[in-house]
């Protein structure tokens, strides 16, 4: 063997080496790296994400008209997971009607979902607000664990293609309302 | 770094100890040492030859014994660490409000606790360093792994019968003296029948047995690599659920992280031991502890959507079971198991109250009110009614003159009511609480008196899922072989050379269990008239302990 054939053979050895041990650790390191990934989103494992197929549901608002989310295809479609109990979930409710007011003629459904309360309690909340918008009881919460929601507030919007625009956590001034309703009416 | 070359002419990988070949040492402290380090069989760990670049570097790294014990060892103390406070499941706040948690540790446990939020450590095992941590544990399982297992394999495949007299006489068991002629051929006779795997090579013999034993750790490794992807996996959806569901008598709900399904809680029964009839052998200890707990059971019916049906109808599930959970008896379905964990008795479920005349104490009748589903009207007839202007389930003190409710659970219902009789039909508004009633228009004729509640209880249930478990056996399984293969079964050799001049050279190793080995040899010794062999290491630390001896 020259001597030349030789350090080709070394270099060839070592550039082997190092790819073989890059790649051992780039996978390694990718592993670690979703692990952590997964459990930042965690908590709960089946979260839903930004431009994921909108679960599909059925309720029914207090005036018994019935709410099918993939018959609003075509339209945006705002939902609110709210409470009576929850300071910010009212805060914000004077806010969405007026928005809804502004954007129900522009391909805007705002609907929204309370957690499992009684029909009184959610009848006499629409009353003192005067609200517009139609307002449904998720009374078993499968809507709400579809959703995988959490904390309340939280505002899932439905672009008109019914996919997943933009999830909100916490409460919304009326301005941003407005931007996330922008976001999602059709053109 | 430049090849070594051994004076057998051998050319070795950079870094050898000894001689792949024939076992020279390659080393100058090598050659000085009296006993050989067998250790890797003295290959050139791939760690140890080159450290360049950076890759070489982290490797080199992550090689290291001496880190990967680091690792174990900070684990535990942080481990450790994790259980000085209570971990985040375990304190009254829930698990997704970060601010109350914050608050919560800092309060209760003062700038410790707000230290203690700081690092992670109130969820220690979501934590992005503990993560990190067992994370770099698993590279150094795994690169150590390699790193060893590979030259070994290679050295112990291309293993040589004749080695250097210096590498045998290097070795713990030597032996060196006069045999008959026919010595080699009984040794490799004798060797055989106890099972060694014998190979001749002109003038010597190499006896082997149990060389598996030696891959023992990598598979004990391997196992532990699959037990951590196992853990790992609980992180991906669909894999692992762990979650608790509150269901009350009467409620229907969604199961969490099982979409489709429901479950109805149809009664929560606490029975306790009555110590009458059979259980009159329980007396004595119901008379020293009071009560004791027979039975914890939630009746409940499970729920499936039908084919074509999304979440939010109701009326589009039908039955799938019924079933009574009680401890240790989950119910189980889909992959799933439902178990009973804990209960609340006596929430407050319905209240009745009498419209009544303050002074003349004459009533107008009863209503019950169901806390969970109020109704408007409560008409009780002769023109006397209860209108529900407004209902707060778990009443919390006013905001602007209007009530509030802290949680939509009826731990303290106030209701604000106006109240119709024959004698006041224009109506009196009254709001009423638990043993208090506020008259905010002055005050009223009519008043409504409390009659009774009732109540129901609430099943604490954990649902739970683990894909990951037969993942988790496996690792635990390969890790336990592994185990076995490293601790029961030991690797031993046998080197055996007849020189020109008749003598014969023996040397011998084993990976454990040197006391086995001596066994074997002596038999072997005394059916082929070997010479005697000594032990080396102990005749070095004999020596040792007399020179001790002889200083003090």
């Amino acid at each position: 063997m020259s001597g030349n054939d030789k350090n080709t053979n070394k270099r060839n050895k070592k550039r082997n080496r190092t790819i073989m041990r890059t790649a051992i650790m780039a996978l390694l390191v990718a592993a670690i790296g979703y692990t952590i990934y997964n459990s930042a989103t965690a908590g709960d494992v089946s979260v839903m994400k930004v431009g994921d197929n909108a679960p599909d549901f059925t309720l029914t608002d207090m005036e018994g008209n019935s709410h099918k989310l993939s018959d609003y295809e075509g339209q945006g479609v705002f939902l609110n997971f709210w409470g009576t109990w929850c300071e910010p979930c009212v805060r914000e409710m004077p806010a969405m009607d007026r928005q809804y007011e502004e954007y129900k003629e522009q391909g805007i459904q705002i609907l929204a979902i309370n957690i499992a309360q009684s029909n009184f309690e959610v009848q006499s909340f629409i009353d003192r607000f005067n609200l517009s918008f139609p307002v449904t009881i998720d009374s078993n919460k499968s809507v709400m664990e579809a959703y995988s929601i959490k904390p309340l507030p939280t505002t899932v919007l439905v672009n008109p293609e019914g996919k997943i625009q933009r999830i909100v956590t916490g409460e919304m001034t009326e301005q941003d309302i407005a931007g996330y309703l922008e976001e999602i009416s059709p053109e | 770094m430049e090849k070594v070359q051994c004076k057998c002419g051998h050319i070795n990988p950079a870094g050898t100890l000894l001689c792949e070949s024939c076992g020279r040492s390659l080393t100058e402290e090598g050659q000085k040492e009296k006993l050989v380090d067998m250790r890797y069989e003295g290959t050139a760990r791939r760690s140890q030859t080159y450290n360049k670049s950076i890759i070489d570097k982290t490797w080199n790294f992550f090689s290291s014994v001496k880190i990967g014990v680091s690792l174990i060892v900070i684990l535990l103390v942080a481990a450790a660490l994790g259980t000085i406070l209570p971990q985040e499941q375990y304190v009254p706040v829930a698990e997704n409000d970060e601010a109350g948690l914050k608050e919560y540790y800092g309060e209760v446990y003062g700038i410790f606790g707000d230290v203690y939020y700081f690092l992670g450590l109130h969820d220690l095992y979501d934590s992005y360093w503990f993560i990190i941590l067992v994370g770099m544990l698993a590279i150094s399982l795994i690169i150590a792994s390699i790193d060893r297992v590979v030259p070994l394999y290679r050295s112990l495949k291309n293993q040589r019968v004749l080695r250097h007299p210096s590498f045998m006489s290097k070795q713990r068991i030597y032996a060196n003296g006069a045999a008959a002629d026919d010595s080699l051929e009984k040794a490799g006779e004798k060797l055989k029948q106890l099972k060694y795997n014998v190979s001749f090579d002109k003038n010597g013999l190499l006896a082997e047995k149990g060389r598996f034993s030696r891959w023992g750790p990598y598979v004990n490794h391997l196992g532990l690599i699959i037990f951590l992807g196992g853990v790992m996996l609980r992180m991906v959806p669909g894999f692992y659920v762990d979650e608790m569901l509150w269901l009350r008598e009467g409620e229907t709900r969604s199961i969490p992280e099982a979409p489709g399904f429901y479950l109805e809680n149809k009664e929560f029964i606490l029975e306790t031991y009555t110590g009458e009839g059979e259980e009159e052998v329980f007396g004595q200890a119901i008379d020293r502890v009071g009560n004791v707990v027979k039975t914890y059971r939630s009746d409940v019916v499970l729920y499936k959507n039908t084919d074509d049906s999304v979440p939010g109808a109701t009326d589009n599930i039908e039955v799938e079971k019924e079933y009574s959970i009680l401890v240790n008896e989950p119910l189980k379905f889909d992959g799933y198991a439902v178990y009973q964990m804990d209960f609340r008795l006596d929430e407050l479920k319905a209240m009745s109250f009498a419209l009544t005349n303050k002074e003349t104490e004459e009533s107008f009748g009863e209503l019950t009110i169901d806390l969970t589903n109020p109704e408007e009207v409560y008409d009780l007839g002769n023109g006397a009614r209860v209108e529900l202007m407004g209902y707060y389930p778990d009443f919390s003190g006013f905001v602007d003159g209007e009530p509030q409710t802290a949680t939509p659970i009826p731990n303290n219902p106030g209701f604000l009511v106006e109240l119709f009789t024959p004698d006041t039909p224009e109506g009196e508004i009254s709001f009423v609480l638990i043993q208090n009633t506020i008259e905010p228009f002055g005050d009223n004729t009519h008043k409504l008196s409390f009659q009774n509640v009732e109540t129901r209880d609430v099943s604490g249930l954990t649902v739970r899922k683990d894909r990951t478990l037969p993942l988790l056996g496996i690792g635990g399984l390969i890790f336990m072989i592994g185990v076995c293969q490293g601790m029961y079964f030991n690797h031993r050799r046998l080197w055996i050379q007849q020189q020109a001049d008749g003598t014969v050279i023996l040397a011998g190793h084993t990976n454990k269990n040197w006391f086995g080995l001596k066994k074997d040899l002596d038999q072997v010794t005394e059916h082929a008239s070997l010479p005697a062999y000594m032990d080396q290491q102990e005749e070095l630390e004999n020596q040792e302990k007399k020179d001790g001896d002889n200083k003090s």
